[in-house]
C-alpha cells in the first residue's frame, strides 16, 4: 500500500458490496416479485441483473431485495421501485435488459421509465 | 457479485452452538438450489445476542434468524433466498411483535445499544481485509500518516477524553504522551488481550469479529509514540481470536499496511503475537511484559512505569483491545464526535459481557452514563422466572456488587468506584435472591487465590486467609470476630500488595460485606444462608401432611438418608443428608422444602 489512492480503490470496490448489509430507512428499495409465478416467467435472472448492476456502479442508497406474489401473475416478473417520499413505481414484463434501463434512467437519472410501467401496459 | 449476503455469526457463542455445521448445511443447500452464484455466505463475528446463538442474518433485507438448528437450512434457502418470503417462525420473536419492522436497530436489545468498538462485529467478515477497508479501515492510519504530527494525534486522543477500558481508567491520551516523551533507541507498543475475568468475552469478540481495527490502531500508537514494533498479547486459550490476528497480520503485511514505509511516509510498524499461558496475572501490565520477554509472568514494581522503562527495559505503551479499537474512529470522526456520548468524566461507549440471571445474555456496547436497570431490564429483557434482582457484580475479581438501591445510577468510571465497585473490563453478572452473596465472595476469592502468583506475601497468604475464613462463615462457623477480622484484612492486603491483582482482590468481600452485612450476620449468627445456597447451613425437611408416602424420595437419595413405609408421612435423617436436593426434585406433592 503506497497511497491512499490505493486504499480508496479497494474501499469503493468494496464498498457497493458491503452495502448490501446496511440497514438505512431513507434508502430506495427495488422490490423483484419472487414467488413461483415470477420465478417461472424468470424472475431470478431479473434480479440478479439488477443486484449486480447496483452494486457495480456503487449505487449505495438503492437496495434490492425480493418479495413474494404481487398478485398479478400474467404480468411477472414485476418489479416495484419505493423512493421514499414518492409513489411506488411498478414496472411489469421485466426483462435483465429491461431492468439495466431502469437502473440507469430511473435509479441514476431519476426518470421513471413510463413504457414498461403497469399504467402504461394495461393501457 | 451476489443478490443476497448470509451472513453466519462466528463468534465463541455461537461456534459452541454449531455455527460451524450450520455454515456447511448452507453451503451445500445454496448449492443444491443453484444459487451458488447469487447467494454469499460470510461468517462474522459476534452480534452479541449469544443466548439465542446460532445466529443468522440475511441481507439485504436484514431479516435476523436465531437458534438455528441445520434442520432448519434447508427451509431457509428454500423460502427465504429462492421465493423470498421470509421463515417467520425463526425470526428472533422481538421482530414479529410488530410485522411492520424487520429491522435489527429497532429491537429492545439493539435499541439502547451504541456500536463503536464493536462496529464491524456481525457485519463484516473478519478474515478478509477487503471487507475491513469497505468500512473505512485503515483511512484512520493513512490520514495520521500523511496529514497529522505526532503530538497532533495524540492531542486528538487526549481531547476525545478517552480512558483506558481495561478497568483502570487511565487517560489514554495522557498515556501516550508520556510513552512519547521518554527518548529512546527503541520502543514498544502492546496490546493487553490477556482478558481473564470470569464471564468476559469484549477482547475476545474484537479480535475474533474485527482484528483489523487492533492493528490499525497500534500502527497509529506506534506512529504517535515513535515506535515501530508492536505485541499483542493473547490468550492461547482464544484459539479463534489467535488464528483470525495471524490471518490479519498477514494480510496487512501483504497490503503493506504493516511492515516497511506505509504508504510510502517512511514509517516501519510491525506486529507480532505472543500467546499466554492462562494465569490471569499476565494481564497486570509489568507482568504481560515479562511474560513477553520469555520470563515467568511475575509483576514487578512500579515506578519505574511502562512508559520509562517497560519491555526490554524500554519505553512500552500498553492498551487494551476495547482501547484501541476506538482509536481509528476518533482519529476519522474527530474528538468532539467521542467526546459528546458518555457523562463528563467518562466519554464514549463501553462494551459490557452480560451474564448470570438474566434473559438476553451476550455483548452489549452502550454509552456511558446508561443506568444499570437498562442495561438489566431493557437490553437484557430482566430477569427470568419472576425472580427479584439483588445485586450485579461488575470488574470480575477485582471489582464489587452493585444492589438493587443503585440500580439507577449511570455507569460510569467514577460513579461505579464511588459505591464501592469498579468498572473493570467489562463483566456485568446479573444477581437474584437465589444467589448468596457470602458464597460470590468466596467464589471471587477462590479464584484470586488460584491466580496469585505468589511473588508477594500480601497476595499469596493474605487471599488465601480470606478464603478460608469465608470457607468458615459459609459453613456455618463463623464468628462475629471472623467478620471484623475479615474487613481488617481487605484492608490489609489492598494497601500492601504488589500488583493490581492483589490491590483489588479483596474487593468483592468489601463490597458484599458493604451491602450485605445482613446475610453475613444471618449466616454466623443465625448459623442461616438466606438465599439457601450454601450447603453446611441448609436442612432438607419432609412436611409430614403432604407427604403422600409415595417412597419416591427415598428411592432416589443417593445416600439412603430417607426413611418411611409406603402410604405414610417420611423422615429425613439429617445426619445422613449430603443435601443434594434429589428429593425435592422428584417430590410431586411439593412436600419437601429446604430450610
Amino acid at each position: 500500500m503506497k497511497s491512499l489512492e490505493e486504499l480508496k480503490a479497494i474501499r469503493e470496490k468494496m464498498q457497493g458490496q458491503i452495502g448490501l448489509r446496511s440497514e438505512s430507512s431513507d434508502k430506495t428499495r427495488v422490490v423483484v416479485g419472487m414467488a413461483t409465478c415470477g420465478i417461472a416467467s424468470g424472475a431470478r435472472p431479473v434480479l440478479n441483473a439488477l443486484s449486480d448492476a447496483v452494486q457495480s456502479k456503487g449505487l449505495s442508497n438503492v437496495q434490492v431485495t425480493m418479495t413474494g406474489c404481487i398478485g398479478l401473475c400474467q404480468y411477472e416478473p414485476i418489479v416495484e421501485v419505493f423512493e421514499p417520499g414518492k409513489d411506488k413505481v411498478t414496472y411489469v414484463k421485466m426483462t435483465p435488459e429491461k431492468a439495466l434501463e431502469i437502473v440507469d434512467q430511473h435509479l441514476i437519472r431519476g426518470q421513471v421509465v413510463s413504457k414498461y410501467t403497469i399504467a402504461e401496459v394495461l393501457g | 457479485m451476489y443478490r443476497s449476503h448470509v451472513l453466519v455469526c462466528g463468534g465463541t457463542g455461537c461456534t459452541s452452538s454449531g455455527s460451524a455445521k450450520i455454515i456447511e448445511t448452507l453451503q451445500a443447500e445454496i448449492k443444491k438450489n443453484g444459487l451458488k452464484d447469487e447467494v454469499a455466505v460470510v461468517q462474522t463475528g459476534c452480534h452479541g445476542l449469544c443466548a439465542l446463538g446460532p445466529i443468522i442474518v440475511v441481507y439485504p433485507d436484514a431479516t435476523f434468524y436465531t437458534l438455528i438448528k441445520p434442520e432448519d437450512i434447508p427451509e431457509i434457502v428454500s423460502e427465504h433466498l429462492v421465493k423470498g418470503r421470509v421463515v417467520e417462525r425463526l425470526v428472533y420473536k422481538e421482530e414479529t411483535k410488530d410485522r411492520g419492522t424487520v429491522s435489527l436497530n429497532d429491537t429492545d436489545f439493539y435499541k439502547k445499544q451504541h456500536r463503536v468498538a464493536l462496529r464491524n462485529c456481525g457485519v463484516i467478515n473478519p478474515e478478509n481485509i477487503d471487507e475491513y477497508i469497505a468500512t473505512g479501515g485503515y483511512e484512520a492510519l493513512g490520514k495520521v500518516l500523511t496529514e497529522y504530527t505526532p503530538e497532533q494525534v495524540i492531542q486528538i486522543v487526549m481531547d476525545s477524553g478517552l480512558r483506558g477500558r481495561g478497568g483502570g481508567g487511565f487517560s489514554t491520551g495522557l498515556k501516550w504522551k508520556l510513552a512519547r516523551a521518554n527518548e529512546a533507541d527503541q520502543k514498544y507498543v502492546c496490546c493487553n488481550a490477556d482478558e481473564g475475568d470470569p464471564g468476559a468475552f469484549m477482547d475476545r469478540s474484537i479480535l475474533e469479529g474485527d482484528p483489523h481495527v487492533v492493528l490499525e490502531a497500534m500502527a497509529i500508537a506506534g506512529y504517535a509514540i515513535g515506535a515501530n514494533q508492536g505485541y499483542i498479547y493473547v490468550r492461547a486459550e482464544y484459539p479463534i481470536a489467535v488464528e483470525r490476528l495471524k490471518i490479519a497480520i498477514a494480510q496487512a503485511r501483504e497490503y503493506g499496511l504493516l511492515g516497511k514505509n506505509i504508504f510510502n511516509t517512511g514509517f516501519d510498524f510491525d506486529i507480532d503475537l505472543r500467546l499466554g499461558a492462562g494465569a490471569f496475572v499476565c494481564g497486570e501490565e509489568t507482568a504481560l511484559m515479562t511474560s513477553i520477554e520469555g520470563n515467568r509472568g511475575e509483576p514487578r514494581p512500579r515506578p519505574p512505569f511502562p512508559a520509562q522503562k517497560g519491555l526490554y527495559q524500554k519505553p512500552t505503551l500498553l492498551n487494551n483491545v476495547e482501547t484501541y479499537a476506538n482509536i481509528p474512529q476518533i482519529i476519522l470522526n474527530g474528538p468532539e464526535w467521542f467526546a459528546s456520548m458518555g457523562t463528563e468524566k467518562s466519554k464514549g461507549t463501553k462494551v459490557f459481557a452480560l451474564g448470570g440471571k438474566v434473559r438476553n445474555t451476550g455483548l452489549v456496547e452502550i454509552p456511558m452514563g446508561t443506568t444499570l436497570r437498562e442495561v438489566i431490564e431493557d437490553i437484557g429483557g430482566g430477569i427470568p422466572n419472576g425472580k427479584k434482582f439483588k445485586a450485579a457484580q461488575t470488574g470480575g475479581p477485582s471489582g464489587g456488587c452493585i444492589p438493587a438501591e443503585h440500580f439507577d445510577v449511570p455507569i460510569d468510571y467514577d460513579n461505579l468506584i464511588q459505591i464501592g465497585s469498579m468498572m473493570g473490563s467489562g463483566g456485568l453478572i446479573v444477581m437474584d435472591e437465589d444467589n448468596c452473596m457470602v458464597d460470590i465472595a468466596k467464589f471471587f476469592l477462590g479464584f484470586t487465590v488460584d491466580e496469585s502468583c505468589g511473588k508477594c506475601t500480601p497476595c499469596r497468604i493474605g487471599t488465601k486467609r480470606l478464603y478460608e475464613l469465608l470457607d468458615k462463615i459459609t459453613n456455618g462457623q463463623g464468628t462475629m470476630e471472623d467478620l471484623d477480622k475479615l474487613e481488617e484484612l481487605c484492608y490489609y492486603i489492598k494497601e500492601n500488595a504488589l500488583c493490581g491483582l492483589g490491590q483489588t482482590a479483596p474487593n468483592p468481600v468489601l463490597s458484599t460485606l458493604n451491602y450485605f452485612k445482613d446475610e453475613y450476620k444471618a449466616h454466623v449468627l443465625e448459623r442461616r444462608c438466606p438465599a439457601g445456597v450454601c450447603k453446611a447451613l441448609l436442612s432438607y425437611v419432609i412436611d409430614p401432611v403432604l407427604c403422600k408416602g409415595c417412597t419416591m424420595c427415598s428411592r432416589v437419595c443417593p445416600n439412603g438418608a430417607i426413611s418411611g413405609k409406603v402410604k405414610e408421612a417420611h423422615v429425613i435423617d439429617q445426619s445422613k443428608c449430603i443435601k443434594c436436593g434429589a428429593c425435592m426434585e422428584k417430590c410431586k406433592f411439593g412436600a419437601i422444602s429446604k430450610k
